[in-house]
């Protein structure tokens, strides 16, 4: 009836393993993967998992084993053995652990090279040259509207690295929307139509580029379908560049604490199949045609800055629910 | 190992002269005295009324967080309840009591001192911290801080003058009080131990303190600089951080945490010391590799030092910033795993007295290791892009700070309570205590990690409906912890005026501290401290006397 020791350990060995190998693959921590960049989180995720979960019951199986076994026999008032330590011993627990980082440092680098994390974000120069025009009108509207235009240079001297283009990525993002956060909402830019809203549309499976700034505290956007976060932070830009692979509908939520209402500063994604895409672009053109036209043309244009951004504040008044005009209201008034 | 008792070097301090200090009475402990144990004991019972505080806080946020909506209390309200919660707990709780309490306690017992380095300066520097707390708690009445602990600019710019400048003033003024203990504790353990007793000599916790106090006298200068620097733009007007005017708001996140990092190594190593020194004397074994958990305290106090922007990932930094910071931040794991691992060993094969103190201790390691492989999670950029400022953080680092810290602390006044009072403590109280706060710890932190990576920011005072039954599991893990905070303190209270008198070494320890009365004279020791110079000699070995047996006379006398 006595199983020997080593038995006994080579068993829980076995088990802690399998066990953290299927727990790491088959937990259902994250929510779905929607953009291009998760799967590479999430199995970096499950990786370490599975490695916390055996080290996880490596320790706790040893602490409470200690407990039952090791605990003071009743009258027994007699010390342990005198093992003042065991040098091959200390060096393995230093250089597993040590392996272990370093190989999870690795993957870690790996994953974030694939999502664009090293990319050195010099893509302005590679702009076709009207998209570049509509997105520094839409800035100097932003300038104008929002007290902030850092982001119209074309040099970009305030742009900081967020995730930018895949390795060897080097033409422009596909469809490129400037996000601009402010107590409590945001606001999302479309210089290819011109168009401003106060959710976000995307296509599915295409490059998409966010340019994303803030009007007056930190704010940070986060989809955690797309594992993806990036604070706002005003006067700077910084970048999300991704594609989204599920069409539906995601909630933006705001994760760096902006004021009392920073709970309530959420609003969705729409990833959208092309089809519903093209359409979306095309209300938004039928209702924002003179917008378009405007910002075709050339800034030197004689339009005073009033009829400039007159079809703007159309637009933007249009797309923002009632509820986000009361709670930015709410929240100016609390400031 | 050498012998252990050894007899007393001559040249060892003679005892001063009786009559020195006045007999300590529960009258002693409000005035501006000098003694190490006082101050310690001062320090200690503080910084508990300040954990009440800051729990009562905690509770006030759960409870609001009970439901998806807004109902308990307001946003504005809200944002105050956590803001001064965090800034209690870590700033007024945690950090005094692991540095000011224990350290001044322990450290001169532990290495044969009659008393701290700088005895005035001591006292000074606890006089800081009633102030700077009456102010912080006190801004309620008007108005609290707002902007979470970590207080960003430009919202602490905007969320309240009042408050922030409340926070900004008590931050300084404990930050020069820890800088006052710290080169109190520093000076103490390299220049005033006792001839004879090399460094490699003392317990672990004095390594640890030395690690810590190292890491407040590099750092804390830096907050102070930062918080200067925030209240001139918050009163004068200037635009060091504020981009309205041209400044760098991201500057201010460096320097902050330029010091809060380090902070956490602050609060945490005094609380690893005292786990190396309380696990050997329950568990009736020498510590595990005395060296390599004294080396790893200092690789941890220098690493700790050059991980900072590991808070940063998503703050805009350089991509290549973020990848040194987050190797260097994986390598912190190493000497942090070796200490648990050797904790482990400590107690392995050992004879375990599973009272209260060994309890906590245990209850320490397992939760800490937690904290410490959901610390190594979120050190690699990609995974923490999508969970930094989630609920999952705020589990890592309750699984550190309460799992690790608090545990700790528990640990260490289960252990030394008859020591410093003389009496000892209820066990089955301590035992009830003990189960309380487990479940309700593991209950009320457990879950956030998965509303963390499902999609629940932190600091929100209302949020999606799918995550309202998490929360209420969360709450009630919290009730539970708040509930369990009362038969501690009716133990500790009880005790202290009824409890059973202690002997002057309850728990047969070997190290210096229990080798004179509970609770000691004042002048700690009557004739010279004995010199023991491995203070983990437990162990049967053949010929020897059994430790049990052993008196801490027994150990003093052995003079030729
Ligand atoms: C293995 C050791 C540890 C590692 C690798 C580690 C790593 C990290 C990282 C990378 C973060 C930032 C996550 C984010 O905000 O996105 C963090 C947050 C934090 N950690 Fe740790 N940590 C470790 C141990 C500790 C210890 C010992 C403590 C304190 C006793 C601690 C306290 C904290 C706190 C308080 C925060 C949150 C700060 C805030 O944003 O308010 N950590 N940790
Ligand atoms: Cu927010
Ligand atoms: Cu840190």
């Amino acid at each position: 009836m006595n199983i020997p020791t080593t038995i006994l350990t080579l068993l829980a060995g076995i088990t802690i393993t399998l066990l953290s190998l299927w727990l790491g693959q088959n937990n259902n921590l994250l929510p779905i993967a929607a953009s291009d960049n998760a799967a590479g989180v999430d199995s970096l995720f499950n990786a370490m998992l599975a490695i916390s979960v055996g080290l996880f019951f490596l320790v706790q199986g040893l602490i409470v084993i200690a407990a039952i076994k090791f605990r003071q026999q009743p009258g027994d008032e007699s010390d342990g053995p005198p093992i003042h330590g065991n040098i091959p011993l200390e060096i393995l627990w230093t250089a597993i652990p040590a392996v272990l980082v370093l190989g999870i440092s690795v993957y870690s680098f790996e994953i974030y090279n694939q999502m664009g994390g090293l990319d050195p974000m010099d893509h302005s120069a590679h702009m076709k040259p009207a998209a570049v025009q509509v997105a520094m009108q839409t800035d100097a509207m932003a300038g104008g509207l929002l007290a902030d235009g850092t982001s119209a240079d074309p040099n970009r001297p305030n742009f900081a690295a967020g995730v930018g283009a895949k390795p060897g990525q080097m033409d422009p993002a596909d469809v490129t929307v400037n996000v601009m956060g402010l107590q409590y909402a945001w606001i999302f830019t479309y210089p290819e139509t011109g168009s401003v809203s106060g959710e976000l549309h995307i296509p599915v499976g295409q490059d998409v580029e966010l340019d994303i700034t803030a009007q007056d505290v930190l704010h940070a956007f986060w989809v955690p379908q797309f594992r993806l976060k990036q604070d706002a932070i005003p006067g700077k830009t910084t970048q999300l560049r991704f594609v989204a692979t599920q069409p539906g509908t995601y909630p933006i939520v705001c994760a760096e604490l902006c004021g009392s209402y920073h709970g309530g500063m959420r609003t969705q994604v729409f990833v959208h199949t092309p089809e519903e895409y093209e359409q979306w672009k095309q209300t938004q053109i039928a209702s924002g045609i003179e917008t378009e036209a405007i910002a075709m043309a050339p800034p030197s244009d004689s339009q005073s800055d009033g009829e400039f951004l007159e079809p703007f504040a159309e637009a933007m008044a249009m797309d923002m629910s009632p509820e986000m005009m009361h709670q930015m209201h709410a929240g100016s008034s609390h400031s | 190992m050498t012998q252990t008792v050894q007899e007393n070097l001559p040249g060892s301090s003679p005892p001063p002269a009786h009559g020195h200090h006045k007999p300590t009475t529960w009258k002693t402990y409000f005035t501006f005295c000098e003694d190490h144990k006082v101050i310690g004991i001062q320090y200690l019972v503080t910084s508990f009324i300040f954990y009440l505080i800051g729990g009562a806080l905690a509770v006030g946020v759960r409870a609001e967080l009970a439901t998806p909506q807004v109902d308990v209390v307001s946003r504005e309200l809200y944002n105050q309840l956590f803001t001064v919660h965090a800034t209690v707990m870590i700033f007024l709780w945690i950090v005094p009591a692991g540095t000011g309490a224990f350290g001044n306690y322990l450290l001169p017992l532990m290495i044969g001192a009659r008393d701290m380095a700088f005895p005035k300066l001591n006292a000074v520097a606890f006089w800081m911290i009633p102030p700077a707390g009456i102010l912080l708690i006190g801004s309620f009445l008007v108005e609290a801080p707002a902007s979470g602990w970590t207080s960003y600019p430009p919202l602490s710019l905007v969320s309240g003058q009042f408050g922030e400048m409340c926070w900004i003033l008590s931050l300084l003024i404990l930050g020069t009080s820890s800088i006052l203990g710290a080169i109190n504790f520093s000076t103490t353990i390299l220049k005033m131990r006792r001839p004879g007793l090399q460094l490699t000599q003392m317990p672990l916790f004095c390594w640890a303190m030395l690690a810590a106090s190292a890491l407040m006298l590099i750092s804390t200068p830096v907050l102070a600089g930062a918080m200067i620097l925030l209240s001139f733009d918050l009163i004068v007007g200037t635009n060091f951080f504020n981009p309205a005017g041209g400044g760098e708001p991201v500057v201010y996140q460096h320097m902050f945490w330029f010091y809060s990092h380090p902070a956490v190594y602050i609060m945490i190593l005094p609380v690893f010391g005292m786990i190396s020194d309380i696990l050997p004397v329950h568990a009736r074994k020498p510590i595990f590799g005395y060296k390599a958990i004294a080396y790893s305290s200092l690789a941890i106090s220098f690493l700790g030092l050059i991980v900072w922007a590991h808070h940063m990932f998503t703050s805009g930094t350089p991509p290549w910033l973020r990848m040194f910071f987050m190797v260097a931040t994986m390598i912190i794991a190493v000497p942090t795993g070796i200490k648990v691992f050797s904790w482990v060993a400590t107690i392995w094969g050992g004879k375990l007295r599973l009272n209260s103190a060994m309890l906590f201790s245990m209850g320490f390691v397992s939760m800490f290791v937690v904290g410490g492989l959901s610390g190594v999670m979120v050190a690699s950029v990609p995974f923490d892009i999508h969970v930094h400022d989630t609920y999952f953080i705020v589990a890592h680092l309750h699984y550190v700070l309460f799992g690790g810290s608090v545990f700790g602390l528990y640990a260490g006044i289960y252990h030394w309570y008859p020591k410093m009072t003389g009496r000892m403590m209820s066990e089955l109280w301590g035992k009830i205590h003990f189960v309380l706060t487990f479940i309700g710890f593991n209950l009320c932190f457990m879950p956030m990690h998965w509303l963390g990576l499902q999609g629940m920011p932190r600091r929100v005072a209302e949020y999606d409906p799918q995550f309202a039954t998490v929360n209420l599991i969360c709450s009630i893990g919290s009730f539970i912890l708040a509930i369990s905070t009362i038969p501690f303190v009716v133990n500790a209270v009880w005790c202290w005026v009824k409890g059973e008198k202690a002997p002057s070494n309850p728990w047969n320890a070997i190290s210096l501290e229990w080798q004179t009365e509970s609770p000691p004279i004042p002048t700690n020791w009557e004739g010279d401290p004995p010199l023991i110079t491995d203070p983990y000699a437990y162990g049967l070995k053949p010929g020897r006397k059994a430790i049990g047996a052993i008196r801490g006379s027994d150990l003093w006398a052995a003079k030729p």
